[in-house]
Order: structure tokens, then C-alpha cells, then sequence
């Protein structure tokens, strides 16, 4: 089961691109309670209307993340605009997941 | 019986991982559903024991295996194992799941994170394809990863319980260098693992000789100490010590040395899966020997191993040819394999792998090995001790029939316990010699031990000819050997004086008859003088009584016919005188013949 999150609207306009992300987790583990907590920060505080993440919870899917290549959890992964990119972690370090991101200038 | 009620012991389960030798050390293998820890340096056959106890799961006993890969790629991971006998890339396609592990280089790390989801795949994995084992390859890359202590023994605790839950009987490897641990999650991993393996790789003698030794064993016994462990064609091979107890059948069944001198000296023959050492300086015909025993194996119609080191099998064929013993028809018709290699490249335990190897290919009755010494060359005296007697000890379990040629620096047999000490092992033992005089070599034969066996205690010269070697029997001539032309010589000087000594007998013994003829008809002449004499003295001494009787009666008669008186018998004693003086006592007759 895969839960979407959709921009809250289209507020973002031509300008800004939309973030598609994926969130592999691995049920209520710690270290992936912790990152979908830091992940939805940093979505409102950086990229409010212009993301798209998908949360994949390994437990219930894990062929798929397997296929994906998953490997480690929790593990975010930037799907598109590329250069695609992945975090692993519990997504402490906010800094680093901006930079993969493909966030600049607002770090505060 | 007694009233005592035990409990049978209940032996660990395990699981065979068909790795030659390893079973053996490990009394039947890893434990069953238990996880095993693999620890050594880079380079030191982790990664092959892992996925080679999966394959020969998979191969033996259709056991689904899932290899997780955190070094190297899948991809590789086939690649390398193609090199072995495994037919990996076609398991990884059915029984066996490789798992791409690696992080990508290009991942960030942000924070911390665990296990939690991979073990979920893999508890996927496993329920989808049933397996059986499970390997972590290289487990350390992934911990190094948490920068954490804390975090890592977390993460470990976590694999224990996973696979505890999951019965899967797991095989965790970890680098680890020397055995002094930088990484704090050594300790942890140990104390997880039920059986814990070593491997180390080290230099010796410039050549690369890896090491095997099991740390621990839970519940288990095991072979302590640390074993040689050789790459082959099907994987690595741990030398384990043999069992303590040979199992080597006994034959009765005699097979010719391929000379019927020695077969005699040897009371018949060499006993099939007997072994024949043959020691002897360079140029004493040790593989001339071994070649001759090669060719009678192969008429009897035997597969036969021709084993050598430092020679190719091309001349070895040719020089055999030149003494009469010929190879080449036995090789072409397929019934003689010739093996030759080179010794200072690979190590001892090598040349047991390409040895075995060839054993099983082949499956020879007979064999040679020309020289065994030659192992000795590369990597070590003692790693080369314990592979010539592992060589001997495998040749026999596959009852075959060996002789091995050694090369003896010295021409003492004796210095031969110095070298490889394989004298003890071998069923017999031939030395070969050079007797040097009046400026030639020449060649000795003599069997220091033959078991289970009457064996001659002679030495015999081996003669070379076009037409063949053959063994005559030597000459002794006041205490000394003699061989060659020096005997022929000998031989020629003895007959010659043989029959000179003969005709001076001859000879001598004519005149001793003439002589004694001679003697006799002297003493016959002598004896006839003294019966002529003896006759002609009693003649005379019996005429001379006859005339004094008569005198002296004559006088009595006429004293008688006078009437004399007593007094008058004075003239009796002149008589008597004149008696006395015919035969002279014994006394006067010294005196008379010193003045004659």
C-alpha cells in the first residue's frame, strides 16, 4: 500500500518544477517514523505545492522495493527531476537532504 | 540395565557445505539453521567458502541458497565464481538469489538507519524460493556505514534475531585483518555467531599460502589448529589432517615393478594401493624406474598417472624411449595420462589440488610421481611435509598404486629423513646408488623396506640398454662390490684363473700320484731289504747259539768223561764271556758304537 501525497494544489506555477519523491520505509520502525517526520517538515518548509512523494512501506511491498533496489531503510529517493537521486538515513542531517534534493539558497 | 537412566546425546544438526576437508575439521559441517561467522583479511577465500557451501547445496542437495552481496555486485560476484566448476551464472538463475547490497556511491547518507526493511525482503525471498542457507558477504561494508558503535551492535542484534526466527542456516563473513580487530562489532559478531571460522592469507617463501583454523564450534567438536587451505577447480579445499584412523583396504593382489628381478628381490611384486619409494642422487634412473612400472601397468591394460614436476612429458617419453620403455602408444590410446608441471610457480597445496583433481578425472589404478621432492620447491619445507604425506594418504584412500621418486642430495639413504620424511609412510622403499671406481659410475639397487613382505637383501646392478633396463645381480669379490666393466673384467679374471687354478691343481695332483707311486715302491723295496735282512740276521744268531750249545756241551761232556773236580769249572766263565761278546748288552753297545 502506497500512500500519495499530492500538492495541495497548483500553486506552483510554470516556474518551479515538481519534486516526485519515494519514501521506502520500513513500518514503525524508529528510524523510519523519524524520517517521514523529517522529510514532511522539509516538504513544508522548502517545497510546499510543488512535490510529489509516494511512501513505500517495505514490509507490506517488499518485492517492489526489491525490484527498485532498495536496500537499507529508510531510504528516500528523488525520482524526478533528474539527476535522480538517494538519501538513505533517518533524515537528521537537513542539510544533506536538501543538497541531494536539488535545493539551494534557502538553507537558513 | 544398570538402573541409571542416561540421555542419548543429541548430536548437533548439520549441514554438509562440501567443501573438501572442511567437513572432516567441523565434524559434518556448519550447524544446522545457525549462523556461522567467516572472519579473515581481504583476499583470503571468504566470499568463495560462502557461496561455495551455497552451491554445493544447491548441487547436492536442492538446497535454495540466497547470497547477500554488500562488496561486490552480483555481477561480479558470477564473474569471479566462474572460474570454479559451479555452473554459477546458470544457479543464480533458479536455486540460488543474489542480492545486490551495495550502497550506491552516489547515495547520501542522512542520519541513521537499519536492517528492518531489507530483512523484510529477504524474509520475501526466502518463503518465495524455499531457502535453505543464506550468506551476508562482507557484512562490515554495510555496519561501517552507521559511524556508530551503538548503532552497528543494534543492527547485529537484529540480524541474530531475524535469523533465529527465520531458520535459515547463515553463513556471515566480515573482513577483518590479522585477527586485532579495529572494528568494535567483532566482539559483538562472535558472540552472535554459533561457530566462528578464520581465514588468513600470508606470504611464505614468496608464495601465497592461505589458512584456515576454527575459532569456535558451540555444541560442537572440532579440529583445533589451523589447516592449509588451496584454491581448486571446484573451490577451495581445507588440508584437513586425515582421519586418525586409516581405512586403507589391504591386497593380497601383487602387480609387477615391470622388472621381474625386482619382483623377485620383492618376493612377487609390489601389493596393489601399496605405495613405492624410490629415493637416489640425480642420474640414479629413479624415473627410468618409475617409467618401467608405468609401461607394465599400462600392458596389463591399467589407466595409469604419470605425474611430473620440472620435466616435461614429452622428453620424459622420449629418454624413456631410448632404454626401451615405451609411453607414447599407452598416452595415445588414452590408458596413460601425462601430467607435468612446474613447482616453483604454485604453491605445495596446489599441486595436491591439480593432483586430486586429476585422480578423480582419470581414475588411474596406477600412478607415478617424478620427483616428489620437486614440491618441496615452492612455499615452504613443512607446508610441502604435510602435502606429501596428505598426497600419499589421498593416493591410497583411492587404492591406488603409487611409486614416487624422491631426490636424495647426498647419496645416503639415511639423508633422505631430513627431506619430505615420507620413508615412514611409503610400503617400500627402494634405493638407488652410484658405485664410482676406476672411472665409472654405476648404478645400485638395494630395497631398504618392503612391508608385509619377504624382500631380497641384496644389491643389485641396473644396467641400461637400448633393449631395455634390467637389473644382475652384482659381484662380489673380496668384500667389495664391483659393477660395470670392472665386474665384467672381474668376472673374465675370475674364469681365467678359475681354469688355470685347475690344470696347477691338475697338474699337482699327477705329481703327487707319481710321487707317491715312487714312495711306495720304495718303501715295497725297503720293506723286501729288511725282511732280507731280518732273515739273514735270525739266520746268523741262530747258527752262532747252535755252535755255542754245541761248544759248551762238548766241554761238559768231556770234563764229565775227565772227572773234574768243581773247581775246575773255571772255563765256564771264559764261555760265558765269549757268549757275551756275540751279543752285546745294551749298555756296551752306546760305548762300542762311538768308537767304531
Amino acid at each position: 500500500m502506497s500512500r500519495s501525497r499530492n500538492p495541495d494544489k497548483a500553486s506552483g506555477t510554470a516556474a518551479t518544477t515538481v519534486v516526485v519523491m519515494r519514501l521506502y520505509i520500513a513500518g514503525s520502525a524508529p528510524n523510519s517514523i523519524q524520517a517521514i517526520a523529517n522529510l514532511e517538515a522539509i516538504c513544508r518548509e522548502h517545497l510546499k505545492g510543488i512535490h510529489k512523494l509516494e511512501i513505500v512501506d517495505i514490509l507490506e511491498q517488499p518485492q517492489r522495493a526489491m525490484a527498485d533496489g532498495v536496500l537499507v531503510t529508510p531510504s528516500l529517493t528523488k525520482v524526478s527531476p533528474l539527476p535522480a537521486a538517494n538519501v538513505v538515513g533517518n533524515l537528521n542531517d537537513k542539510n544533506k537532504v536538501l543538497l541531494a534534493l536539488g535545493i539551494k539558497g534557502k538553507v537558513a | 540395565m544398570n538402573g541409571t537412566k542416561r540421555a542419548i546425546p543429541q548430536p548437533l544438526p548439520k549441514l554438509s557445505t562440501g567443501i573438501e576437508g572442511f567437513d572432516d575439521l567441523s565434524r559434518g559441517g556448519l550447524p544446522r539453521n545457525r549462523t556461522s561467522l567467516i572472519v579473515g583479511g581481504p583476499g583470503a577465500g571468504k566470499t568463495v567458502f560462502a557461496l561455495q557451501s551455497l552451491v554445493n547445496g544447491i548441487r547436492r542437495r536442492q538446497e535454495a541458497g540466497i547470497f547477500v552481496a554488500f562488496e561486490e555486485a552480483p555481477r561480479q560476484v558470477i564473474a569471479n565464481g566462474a572460474t570454479f566448476d559451479w555452473g554459477l551464472a546458470a544457479l543464480a538463475k533458479s536455486k540460488l538469489f543474489l542480492l545486490d547490497a551495495c550502497l550506491s556511491p552516489t547515495a547520501i547518507q542522512s542520519g541513521e538507519f537499519d536492517l528492518v526493511g531489507m530483512l523484510a525482503m529477504l524474509k520475501a525471498k526466502k518463503q518465495e524460493i524455499g531457502a535453505e542457507w543464506i550468506a551476508f558477504d562482507g557484512i562490515d561494508v554495510l555496519l561501517t556505514l552507521l559511524h556508530d558503535p551503538v548503532a552497528e551492535m543494534r543492527e547485529i542484534y537484529r540480524l541474530r534475531d531475524w535469523l533465529a526466527d527465520n531458520a535459515l542456516t547463515a553463513i556471515v563473513t566480515a573482513k577483518l585483518d590479522n585477527g586485532h580487530s579495529g572494528a568494535p562489532h567483532y566482539g559483538f559478531m562472535q558472540f552472535m555467531a554459533d561457530c566462528v571460522i578464520r581465514l588468513e592469507r600470508r606470504l611464505e617463501h614468496g608464495v601465497s599460502t592461505h589458512r584456515l583454523g576454527i575459532a569456535k564450534y558451540r555444541g560442537s567438536d572440532f579440529a583445533a589448529g589451523e589447516f592449509p587451505v588451496s584454491f581448486g577447480p571446484s573451490g577451495i579445499e581445507v588440508g584437513a589432517a586425515e582421519p586418525a584412523e586409516i581405512r586403507h583396504e589391504a591386497s593380497i593382489e601383487r602387480l609387477s615393478s615391470g622388472f621381474e628381478r625386482l619382483d623377485a628381490m620383492l618376493g612377487g611384486g609390489l601389493f596393489r594401493g601399496s605405495s613405492t619409494l624410490i629415493t637416489g642422487v640425480p642420474g640414479t634412473s629413479k624415473t627410468t624406474l618409475a617409467g618401467k612400472f608405468a609401461e607394465a601397468a599400462c600392458r596389463r591394460g591399467e589407466r595409469t598417472l604419470f605425474v611430473s614436476f620440472d620435466e616435461g612429458a614429452e622428453p620424459i617419453a622420449r629418454n624413456l624411449s631410448s632404454v626401451g620403455i615405451q609411453l607414447k602408444p599407452h598416452v595415445k590410446s588414452g590408458l596413460l595420462r601425462m601430467y607435468s608441471a612446474r613447482t616453483e610457480t604454485i604453491s605445495a597445496e596446489d599441486h595436491l589440488l591439480k593432483i586430486r583433481a586429476l585422480i578423480r578425472e582419470h581414475r588411474p589404478r596406477c600412478m607415478v610421481i617424478d620427483p616428489l621432492t620437486a614440491i618441496a620447491k615452492a612455499g615452504g619445507l613443512v607446508a610441502a611435509r604435510a602435502v606429501a604425506n596428505r598426497l600419499i594418504y589421498m593416493i591410497k584412500d583411492e587404492r591406488v598404486t603409487v611409486v614416487i621418486t624422491a631426490l636424495n642430495e647426498g647419496d645416503d639413504p639415511q639423508a633422505e629423513s631430513t627431506d619430505l620424511q615420507i620413508s615412514s609412510i611409503a610400503d617400500t622403499w627402494i634405493h638407488l646408488s652410484y658405485l664410482v671406481r676406476s672411472g665409472e659410475r654405476n648404478r645400485a639397487l638395494t630395497i631398504v623396506k618392503s612391508r608385509g613382505t619377504w624382500h631380497s637383501n641384496q644389491v643389485r646392478e641396473l644396467v641400461l640398454s637400448a633393449t631395455g633396463p634390467k637389473l644382475t645381480d652384482v659381484y662380489t669379490a673380496g668384500g667389495e662390490v664391483l659393477m660395470g666393466t670392472l665386474r665384467w673384467e672381474k668376472e673374465a679374471e675370475e674364469s681365467a684363473r678359475e681354469t688355470r687354478r685347475y690344470a696347477e691343481f691338475d697338474h699337482k695332483r699327477r705329481e703327487l700320484q707319481s710321487a707317491e707311486a715312487h714312495t711306495g715302491a720304495q718303501i715295497k723295496a725297503l720293506q723286501l731289504d729288511l725282511q732280507r735282512q731280518q732273515a739273514e740276521l735270525a739266520m746268523y744268531s741262530n747258527d752262532n747259539e747252535v755252535r755255542n750249545t754245541t761248544t759248551s756241551d762238548r766241554e761238559e761232556k768231556l770234563r764229565k768223561m775227565r772227572s773234574a773236580d768243581p773247581a775246575a769249572r773255571a772255563p765256564g766263565a771264559a764261555a760265558a764271556h765269549a757268549r757275551r761278546r756275540i751279543a752285546p748288552d745294551p749298555e756296551k753297545k752306546g760305548g762300542n758304537g762311538a768308537t767304531q
